[in-house]
């Protein structure tokens, strides 16, 4: 039996040391973000910083106007995003679920080639700025990729081809209640377990999203805090020229700044994460093999 | 004449549905519209790699200039280059997460303690949620040439530091052990789950028979776990055309000194549409990833139904 303690003696000692590994970038991240700007300069981030400081959240709660206004449009495209993304996803998925239905071998293939054949940036580009003039308005964050993809309609689809019985829509059709009415109130309902794992999937795309704010916003009023975050990455003088208090560059941390932005924007996730861990693990588990 | 009366009575039956389950339709046409608008029209946008592009007149418009993007591409030297980065880094990605991902999804197994098991997962998780722009932020953290943490502690030893993001020798390293451990939560989920479900009598009787873990695992978990191995592995092996964006392009934070070993065909893509900017050339790139990549997962899918036809996508 000694060999078996062994194993998962080192099976625990790897796992602690990835563990680790994994967060302790976020906590020098935190630690950077509280170092004081001067001592980042000439010492380095490191653990232990000799001198600590909040000039960088302070620098935040002055600009809070634009920093609220990002957070409010990450969190508005997040909830319009992954909710009218879910709508259509699903309503989709129930009909391609209908083995009676006509054309829904068709209309499965329409979907499965998506997957397989995409045009790329350039013409996506093209299309949305030339046909529909999507440059510099929110639905630029929502609508161009996010919104629905192929592989979330077929795991839906295989949910409520194999998850969900069809002796309950029958039942209800007999009892002479529209199709409708069947998708609202049965098939909906029966299906909250994907949901929620696709609807997790989607929540995280959103919020992580900078893609679409890089292709097609010039108008920076528009931009979350990925947009802000990748911006500073791109330019750190974009923290002054967009500042409402009318701060210089030179007088600003800039090097810790950056870091208290990164902060806030991971924020969220960081704190809810535990609590759909589960969901979030299931959804990876269900995607595997259709990965 | 039967065969007439057959189709007739076919054509009523199926017109039948139809009238029946015509509200399908209805819930389905969002969604086909948005992929209409999403993903076909693009797909018949590709035609802009055979034109002179034109603002003005727009993809459908614009004048034909035959396979000239394609000439411009082939002798700029570029083209080498991006295929060359995407491929390498893709087969990188592909081995070192296949053999990492598989390593610490059997430590995981070992694991009995509930609580142990969710923090390890919680904790290895954290970092596929985060966006490449935070994982840049993280990279910069530590590799910043005045203020990261690696620089620091080089300096303390006496040496000047490196200035990472101009020197290029150092990023084929720092890609791939940055994607994998990106992802490496991701892997480990993936293969965990296929481990879980293995019947527990192979190892119960492997126990009676007096076989050491070791054995178990070299003998029981890893052929069991073969199957799902390859036809991820062949499923990867369909996307090697295609790079991650995020990663190439925040990661390195686009630095052109950087660009032999960090040019992929999407960075390259993106920047000769918006910042250079050479629609033709982009379109050009865009064209063959595309077409080549959807050969290769037509490949990929084709071996994927030999091997294990319940995972193949069509």
């Amino acid at each position: 039996m000694n060999h078996h303690h062994a194993m998962t003696r080192s099976a625990h000692a790897v796992l602690i040391l990835l563990t680790l590994a994994a967060i302790v970038p976020f906590v020098l991240l935190i630690i950077a973000s509280f170092t004081d700007n001067n001592v980042a300069i000439t010492e380095g981030f490191s653990f232990f910083p000799s001198k600590w400081s909040t000039d960088a959240y302070q620098y935040i709660v002055n600009e809070k106007d634009t920093m609220l206004r990002a957070y409010g449009i990450t969190i508005v495209v997040t909830l319009i995003g992954t909710t009218l993304g879910l709508l259509i996803s699903v309503m989709l998925a129930y009909s391609l679920a209908n083995s009676d239905l006509p054309g829904r071998n068709f209309m499965t293939f329409f979907v499965t080639l998506t997957m397989l054949f995409n045009g790329g940036l350039v013409p996506t580009y093209l299309i949305y700025t030339n046909v529909f003039h999507i440059k510099d308005t929110l639905a630029a964050l929502i609508v161009p990729n996010l919104l629905m993809n192929g592989f979330n309609v077929i795991l839906i689809r295989n949910y409520f081809a194999t998850g969900v019985p069809t002796v309950l829509y029958e039942a209800a059709r007999i009892d002479g209640a529209s199709e409708f009415y069947i998708f609202y109130r049965i098939a909906l309902p029966l299906s909250k377990p994907i949901l929620a794992t696709v609807g997790l999937l989607m929540g995280i795309a959103y919020w992580n999203d900078w893609q679409n704010g890089l292709y097609y916003l010039n108008d920076t009023s528009l931009y979350s805090i990925q947009n802000i975050l990748n911006r500073i990455n791109e330019n750190i003088s974009f923290l002054a020229s967009n500042s409402t208090s009318g701060v210089k560059i030179s007088d600003l941390p800039t090097s810790t700044i950056r870091m208290a932005i990164a902060v806030i924007g991971i924020l969220p996730i960081v704190c809810i994460y535990p609590f759909f861990q589960e969901y979030f693990v299931r959804g990876i588990a269900v995607g595997a093999v259709k990965g | 004449m039967q065969t007439t009366v057959n189709t007739a009575a076919r054509r009523r039956k199926v017109l039948r549905s139809v009238v029946k389950y015509w509200p399908f339709y209805i819930m389905a046409l969002p969604g086909i519209v948005y992929l209409i608008i999403n993903n076909y029209l693009p797909l018949a946008g590709l035609q802009v790699a055979f034109k002179r592009f034109n603002y003005g007149k727009g993809i459908w418009d614009s004048p034909w200039n035959g396979l000239q993007n394609f000439e411009f591409l082939f002798t700029s030297n570029n083209a080498w280059r991006i295929i060359r980065n995407t491929l390498l880094y893709n087969l990188a990605f592909i081995f070192a997460g296949i053999v990492v991902g598989v390593t610490v999804a059997i430590f995981l197994n070992e694991i009995r303690q509930k609580r142990a098991l969710k923090v390890y997962q919680t904790g290895i998780l954290l970092p596929y949620l985060m966006s490449m722009v935070i994982v840049s932020y993280l990279a910069y953290v530590f590799l910043s040439p005045n203020t990261g943490v690696v620089n620091g502690l080089l300096r303390r030893l006496g040496s000047s530091g490196v200035n990472w993001y101009s020197e290029p020798k150092y990023w084929p390293f720092l890609l791939v052990f940055i994607q994998l451990w990106k992802n490496l939560g991701f892997n480990m989920i993936l293969y965990y789950s296929s481990i879980i479900s293995f019947s527990q009598d192979y190892y119960e009787a492997a126990e009676l028979d007096g076989a050491t873990k070791w054995q178990q695992i070299r003998n029981i978990t890893i052929p069991l776990l073969k199957p799902t191995m390859i036809t991820l592995m062949i499923l990867q092996l369909g996307q090697v055309f295609r790079s991650d964006f995020g990663l190439f392009y925040q990661v390195p934070m686009n630095q052109g000194a950087l660009y032999e070993v960090t040019d992929t065909i999407d960075t390259f893509v993106y920047r000769a549409l918006l910042q250079t900017p050479n629609i033709g050339m982009s379109s050009a790139a865009g064209f063959i990833q595309s077409v080549v990549g959807f050969l290769f997962i037509l490949a990929a899918n084709g071996v994927i139904r030999k091997v294990s036809p319940e995972s193949s996508l069509f």
